[in-house]
């Protein structure tokens, strides 16, 4: 089925209720830390309290007497036992060689390297009790030089061997002749220095592991609040443990939020799953928030030079860009792609910028590992553009929709210089109905209303672009990657005509159960609450690469379709054995079957039957049951757009500045689900305005101590910061997909930062401010306002 | 958190020993019971304020108004007395913490712990608020000693705390964005006494500003207030704001509380 038929079916583009919010809403949801197994005993990690540090000695004879205690683990004890922890994806520098690679260890071995690296496991009857012990470790540590800006990693101690300069890879993408020979001879060039700020992921649901070992059978099971429990297993199987896979199962069971930092397999996920077998006991961890500030793995963090050269009118012609990038202590499961492949091929933005070049430096530094956070390089990229391109407009005198209206791709498919290829898209359709619901119109009248209260209020846009559902797995191994990027659905219609979905896509907040039943339905012609969908199990889903990138009802949704495809070819043959007719001649609309240019009809239902009670069936042609599974390999990426508005109004004497209005357009293409579309939005805007306003991870520069590391100091976004958010749509159905679709989890996260900080500058301009960089926090605008004024 | 004994005290005298023996006192537990989650407190014993209703409840004794300690910031925020007499006070209360915090928190556990970011101090200090104890009554003056130290002794325990009512007050909060605690908060009060103006979460204590208020005290106005320079020489300087800016937060929270004075 094409993505125009299937957009017109029942239930597609239907604001159906939530089927997971029941048991969200009344507590009745299973986290890993609500499932309990018998003869369970608890694990509390031993952390390092400084960035570097030499670990001398470990004296374990106290807190191993102490009440409860059954082992304690060192690096020690699981040397030569187990590989390190793997990088998922391989750059290659400029000068051909490979990045440096250094060993993750699971435990942390003769060195600490980041405030909160582990160095020790306890395991203790009770949770109280491994806590004491843990207190009584004695760790002999002696001190060496943190370093945690990453403008400081040339010159710092070397946190590993193999990287003496702390430096890991230095990668490009672009002909750098051409661009430089371009700027050469450009009508004027724009100039920016940028900072993308730090930022600590905080899902709601802490990281949680039980890890189990069944001595009978020999297998492991490891409950995780994870993205991707095939891709944990996968990574922790063959790379780390070294276990047979088919003696290994993975359960992420409810999920409490991820944005990327429960994509990664972490030191504890492996150090459980490998203890449990060791102690023959089941051992829960429950990471504690101030031990997610330490080690989920943190988002952004780039250093950036960028410069745009333009001919007299404003028209791009080149794009020159360096960037340098903090990777932490370690390199985090995906890390390495998300400053190279995920960020450089998005710069191009909405743009016919014909020609870019684009250097990237990524650095060590004692912080807690940086990877893939909402958005993963996609934000970094459009942060850097468009505020850019804004003050591209400022210096030229255009006004901010001018500058990007004379610059935007207009015809599809366009191939950009930094390797993708846009499908389709309508960037002018989504500027011109954002201007129109932001009342860009009244602007100057409400700027006036704002002086004379004397406040400053200030425009900014952003128009931004994304790419989702990396694709196709060839060409993302030959970048670098190590696993695939496919996705699996498995469609199982039960006798009586109801269906179980499994999906190797995870919804950790998503609200999959919903909107992939809602797919299900639309095509067979049942009732949604006849679907359930079923996740997060490497026991019971064939496979899966899960969820991140807004992959999953591109990916994983179309793995489901054709897995539709399948189950409505062969319950065609059923029907038409049942009526008597050809394959051919058999129609299937609204759950019914009927025969081309007769009367003759049969439900769903009754095929579904006929298969499972195969009495009147052609059992020499066809096998019984109704059960098919499907793979499915993108041929591209998807490519959501959209432009965001924001208006700000400023407090000249506190620098206080509180988002006034804010409205988003966006092509997501097809929608399926609209409510839990605009929940996506919502959630997304909230954490990429919230890294504009407050969201700011800062570390000590001399002890390399995490300063920011509680909600006391860390400004987590509110519901009291926001307006309410004007939000719309536009539909170009994505071109290479059956469903049409586009992936909406990240886009606000991506687009909303540039528009809010281009209106701080728009609003500050008036005062004399050039420049700012995130957040616009009320003392750093005052600071800013101040500077101006000196 | 580590093992406790709960004691719930059933007569303020029962408390008091308890106390004098070393008993650490709960009251809201707003404070207590985060540090204790988090291991950085470790009492072995607590003694529980919250079976002693005589310490509850808010009363307008002539032109005082007096707080039992363990009366609940929400209590205050709601209370009509509060909201008729000192407004400013039911304001300053509605804005601590979060309504969780507000249904459990006490001004006596508040005005005891001496947070230096804490709101209820600078009203104190400002209305000229008297604390009495179970042995003695304490001016508010003498009895804040900087960063969470008072005037109490060991196992004197706060009873309520009396406010005489002003003439005309104003609280005005700038939120730390994190915590939501005070960055500055600036209490400004025209007493029978004279202008007072108390400045909470700028330093290592509530303390009053001098200068403003002698500048007040001779014209009340939002130009008498901005005319001070504030010396930013002992103010705080953290990851939310340099000295230089609370200094201007102090400026601009004063004029705005004037300004909000003048138009009551």
């Amino acid at each position: 089925m094409g993505a125009s038929d299937f957009a017109k079916l029942p239930h597609i583009g239907e604001a159906v209720r939530r089927k997971e919010d029941y048991r969200f809403l009344t507590g009745a949801g299973q986290y890993t830390d609500d499932i309990s197994l018998a003869n369970q005993c608890y694990a509390v990690f031993v952390r390092s309290p400084h960035a570097h540090a030499i670990i001398k000695g470990i004296d374990l004879t106290h807190a191993k007497s102490m009440p409860g205690v059954i082992e304690i683990f060192t690096g020690k004890d699981l040397e030569g036992k187990m590989g390190g922890l793997p990088c998922g994806w391989l750059i290659t520098s400029t000068d051909g060689t490979p990045m440096k690679e250094p060993p993750h260890p699971v435990l942390a071995l003769g060195k600490a390297r980041h405030v909160g690296d582990q160095v020790a496991l306890v395991i203790a009857q009770t949770l109280e009790q491994a806590k004491n012990a843990a207190e009584a470790v004695a760790v002999d540590y002696e001190q060496l030089p943190a370093v945690v800006d990453v403008r400081d990693a040339a010159k710092a101690t070397a946190l590993h061997d193999v990287a003496p300069d702390n430096h890991c890879y230095k990668w490009a993408l672009g002909d750098k002749a051409q661009v430089d020979a371009t700027f050469a001879t450009a009508a004027h060039v724009t100039q920016l220095d940028l900072v993308n700020n730090r930022l600590v992921p905080n899902a709601m649901e802490p990281r949680a592991v039980i890890g189990s070992y069944n001595r009978a059978n020999e297998e492991y099971t490891l409950y995780v609040s994870n993205q991707n429990p095939h891709v944990e297993r996968l990574l922790m199987t063959a790379f780390v443990l070294g276990l047979p896979e088919h003696k290994v199962r993975v359960i992420a069971p409810d999920v409490g939020g991820g944005f990327g930092s429960k994509i990664y397999l972490y030191a504890e996920d492996v150090a459980l799953t490998w203890a449990a077998k060791q102690i023959n006991r089941s051992i829960k961890w429950t990471c504690e928030r101030s031990e997610s500030f330490l080690t989920d793995a943190h988002g952004r963090d780039h250093v950036s030079h960028a410069e745009m050269a333009m001919d007299k009118d404003g028209k791009f012609l080149a794009m020159r860009v360096h960037t340098d990038a903090n990777l932490g202590a370690y390199l985090s499961t995906f890390s390495t792609c998300v400053p190279t492949i995920l960020y450089a091929t998005l710069l191009a933005g909405q743009y016919t910028c014909p020609q870019i070049y684009v250097e990237v430096d990524a650095w060590f530094t004692n912080t807690t590992p940086v990877d893939a956070y909402r958005g993963a390089g996609r934000p970094e990229a459009t942060y850097l553009l468009e505020r850019l391109v804004s003050r591209c407009g400022w210096e030229l005198g255009l006004e901010q929709d001018e500058i990007r209206k004379r610059n935007f791709i207009n015809s599809w498919p366009y191939q950009t210089p930094v390797a993708l290829q846009y499908d389709v898209g309508d960037y002018l359709g989504c500027m011109n109905k954002a201007q129109a619901l932001a009342d860009v119109a009244g602007f100057a009248a409400r700027k006036s209303s704002s002086s004379s209260k004397g406040l400053l209020r200030g425009l900014g846009y952003s128009s931004y672009i994304e790419a989702c559902g990396i694709a196709p797995s060839n060409i993302a191994g030959a970048l670098g990657a190590r696993a695939g990027l496919f996705e699996c659905g498995e469609i199982r219609v039960h006798p009586t005509g109801s269906v179980t979905v499994f999906t190797g896509s995870h919804s950790h907040g998503q609200g999959h159960e919903t909107t992939f039943a809602q797919v299900v339905a639309a095509r067979l012609g049942i009732a949604v609450d006849a679907v359930d969908v079923v996740h997060g199990d490497t026991g019971r889903v064939p496979f899966g690469m899960g969820t991140y990138g807004s992959r999953s009802i591109s990916v994983g949704g179309a793995a489901i379709m054709k897995a539709l495809d399948k189950i409505e070819t062969k319950a065609k043959k059923i029907a038409a054995h049942l009526m008597e007719a050809s394959d051919a001649d058999i129609d299937f609309v609204n759950g019914e079957f009927t025969v081309k240019g007769t009367d003759k009809k049969i439900s769903f239902g009754q095929v579904a039957l006929t298969a499972y009670v195969p009495h009147n069936y052609p059992l020499d042609k066809l096998e019984p049951g109704l059960n098919e599974t499907a793979f499915y390999d993108p041929t591209n990426f998807t490519f959501p757009a959209g432009t965001y508005i924001c208006e700000v109004e400023v407090d000249p004497a506190t620098g206080t500045t509180r988002v006034d209005k804010f409205t988003a357009v966006d092509d997501f293409g097809t929608i399926i689900n609209p409510m839990i579309v605009e929940g996506q939005v919502h959630g997304g805007l909230v954490q990429g305005i919230g890294q504009a306003l407050m969201e700011h991870c800062i570390y000590d520069r001399d002890s390399g101590q995490l300063l920011t590391g509680s909600f006391m100091d860390y400004v987590m976004p509110r519901a009291d910061d926001f307006p309410d958010f004007n939000i719309d749509t536009i539909c170009t159905p994505c071109s290479h997909n059956p469903l049409g679709t586009k992936g909406c989890g990240e886009a606000g996260a991506i687009g909303s930062p540039p528009a809010v900080i281009n209106a701080v500058l728009d609003a500050l301009r008036s005062v004399g401010v050039k420049d700012f960089d995130m957040p616009a926090s009320s003392h750093r605008v005052w600071q800013a306002i101040q500077a101006a004024k000196a | 958190m580590y093992p406790f004994t709960l004691n719930q005290a059933t007569t303020l005298d029962q408390a008091c020993q308890l106390a004098a023996r070393g008993a650490t006192v709960l009251a809201g537990g707003q404070t207590l019971l985060a540090s204790m989650k988090l291991r950085m407190a470790n009492p072995e014993q607590l003694v529980d304020l919250g079976r002693l209703k005589e310490l509850s409840g808010i009363k307008l004794e002539g032109n005082n108004l007096r707080i039992g300690a363990m009366t609940k910031h929400q209590d205050v925020a709601n209370s009509p007395d509060v909201q008729t007499t000192i407004p400013a006070l039911a304001q300053l209360a509605g804005q601590i913490g979060d309504k969780q915090v507000r249904a459990m928190g006490t001004i006596g556990g508040s005005v005891a712990n001496n947070d230096p970011a804490a709101c209820y101090p600078s009203a104190l200090l400002a209305l000229g608020a008297v604390v009495h104890t179970n042995a003695r009554t304490i001016t508010a003056a003498d009895f804040f000693q900087g960063l969470f130290s008072t005037a109490l002794n060991p196992g004197e325990l706060i009873t309520a705390v009396s406010f005489p009512v002003p003439q005309n007050a104003a609280y005005m909060k700038f939120k730390q964005p994190a915590s939501r605690f005070a960055l500055v908060g600036v209490f400004v009060a025209q007493t029978h006494a004279g202008v007072r103006v108390a400045v909470t979460g700028a330093a290592s204590g509530v303390f009053r500003h001098l200068d403003l208020e002698q500048a007040l005290e001779q014209s009340f106005t939002v130009k008498a207030a901005a005319s001070v320079t504030i010396d930013p020489t002992d103010l705080n300087n953290d990851l939310h704001a340099s000295a230089a800016y609370r200094a201007n937060l102090i400026s601009v929270q004063t004029q705005r509380a004037v300004s909000l004075m003048l138009a009551s």
